[in-house]
């Protein structure tokens, strides 16, 4: 009963990672109020302009609040300016908000984007307003699951493919690990060319060890290999 | 060009019947009477210098700054009436670091000077305000590459490779016009920007100047700064020599 009127978090995982020539942002799509799955294909990187996204995560609410106000501001900033705005501005736009009313807020944000100054950057702007460029961040409640993955798994200068690849991988790991996440996996890849966004049904995920195919009999199970070890 | 406007002259916010608004055109004048001030863009920055009439003997060296730096990459010059000129500095180095502190980045110098623009032509539109009296150069180095603007009191600004404003502009521009900027590094715009003010300046109306020069250039680390004083005094001594060799023709 308490579910209904619980507030909508995005239990989440979301993901920016750099490449050489832009940035890949990952997500899965489960937005939980309580233990209901309120959206099971929920969309959480939100555009901010043509060249910066943003991914979300935490209240739903808050975040699309913040998102608003930002991507409102940052077009009359570019009116201004008459170039796109730079990934920088949009984050410390973020930052601000997200400083100034940290009492209030609950929602952890990564931006990432291209600009013709900077190339591929990613920022992250966790709950209480932090502003940190990295080569890659992760958030939402399954990136705990992820930072030994990343510590391992994570090089530099990777080609597009390579990133998306990483990226879909452990949105997957996130998911199969952390109630709060789950659904599909959405990126979105944005370079000097533009934007692309991809999406990848739970059917077309690689499978971890406790989602394998279930086995009827016992024999089978007694008789077969084990598992695959996971490859790097 | 310059007329007396009888009867349309006494407010900014009338025009007159052929469509000027004399109170600009007269606070263009207070610009005109000033030391002259010159502005180049070089291939690796921007030099500005001013020539600074001394008004009285008992006046230290260095004092009545005619060039001030409103960001760590961008620098103004002003002429005309010098307290319109601080209130102007001082408009934008607020911009500047109000800019900075919303948008995370030093503030681009196109942007810097569509603010101080919309500020001078502010004052335009009011009964109650006069219009700055003073004409401002504003030079800049962001990641756009070095650029050069000047505001007129009448809001105008526009974006120059060599501008001059000031008792000796006429003369000054032909000279800039004269000179291969694209080529010139700043160590050697500043020699020419003193060399033209050195031969500009007219002994027999105004009496003593100094020289006042800064610029911002690679040289210089993208920072606006006053041009170190052995250049300063390299340049002043080719002026002056560059004096005589015409004196002597």
């Amino acid at each position: 009963m308490e579910d209904v009127n619980a507030p909508h978090s995005m239990g989440t995982t979301i993901i920016g990672i750099t490449y050489d020539g832009g940035v890949v942002l990952g997500a899965d799509s489960r937005t939980s109020t309580g233990m209901y799955v309120a959206n099971r294909a929920s969309d959480k990187i939100t555009q901010l302009t043509d060249n910066v996204y943003l991914c979300r995560s935490g209240s739903a609410a808050d975040s699309q609040v913040v998102s608003d106000y930002v991507r409102y501001f940052l077009h009359q900033h570019t009116i201004q300016l008459g170039q796109p705005a730079t990934v920088k501005v949009a984050s410390n736009l973020i930052r601000l908000l997200s400083y100034s009313n940290k009492n209030m807020l609950e929602t952890g944000l990564i931006v990432g984007g291209w600009d013709k100054y900077e190339g591929g950057k990613i920022y992250s702007v966790p709950l209480g307003g932090t502003l940190l460029e990295q080569p890659f961040a992760i958030g939402g409640s399954g990136s705990s699951y992820l930072y030994g993955f990343f510590d391992q798994a994570w090089k530099e200068g990777m080609n597009k493919d390579e990133a998306e690849k990483l990226v879909v991988k452990a949105v997957s790991l996130a998911i199969a690990r952390d109630g709060a996440s789950g659904g599909v996996v959405r990126t979105v890849i944005i370079n000097s060319e533009g934007v692309t966004r991809n999406f990848y049904p739970g059917d077309e995920l690689p499978l971890w060890h406790e989602e394998l195919e279930p086995c009827s009999s016992l024999l089978d199970i007694l008789s077969s290999t084990g598992p695959e070890p996971m490859s790097i | 060009m310059s007329s007396i406007g009888t009867g349309y002259d006494l407010s900014v916010t009338t025009f007159s019947p052929d469509g000027r608004v004399f109170q600009i055109e007269y606070a263009a004048k207070a610009v005109d009477n000033s030391g002259t001030v010159i502005g180049i863009k070089c291939k690796d920055g921007i030099v500005m210098g001013v020539e600074k009439l001394i008004a009285s003997k008992m006046m230290l060296p260095g004092s009545n700054r005619r060039i001030h730096s409103v960001h760590r990459h961008s620098g103004m010059a002003v002429a005309g009436l010098a307290a319109d000129g601080r209130q102007i500095v001082a408009r934008a180095k607020s911009e500047a670091t109000n800019y900075e502190s919303v948008y995370g980045e030093p503030i681009p110098v196109k942007e810097l000077a569509d603010r101080v623009a919309s500020y001078v032509h502010l004052c335009t539109l009011y009964w109650w305000l006069r219009p700055f009296g003073c004409g401002v150069i504003l030079g800049g180095y962001d990641r756009d590459g070095p650029q050069l603007y000047m505001v007129e009191p009448s809001g105008v600004s526009y974006m120059y490779f060599g501008a001059a404003i000031g008792k000796g502009r006429q003369g000054a521009k032909t000279d800039i016009e004269k000179l291969k900027l694209s080529e010139m590094t700043c160590r050697e715009g500043v020699i020419e920007v003193a060399k033209i003010i050195y031969k500009l300046h007219d002994e027999a109306k105004d009496k003593a100047f100094e020289l006042e020069m800064s610029w911002v250039c690679d040289e210089s680390k993208r920072q606006h700064e006053k041009v170190p004083d052995d250049l300063l005094e390299a340049a002043k001594a080719a002026a002056k020599a560059a004096l005589e060799e015409m004196d002597a023709d």
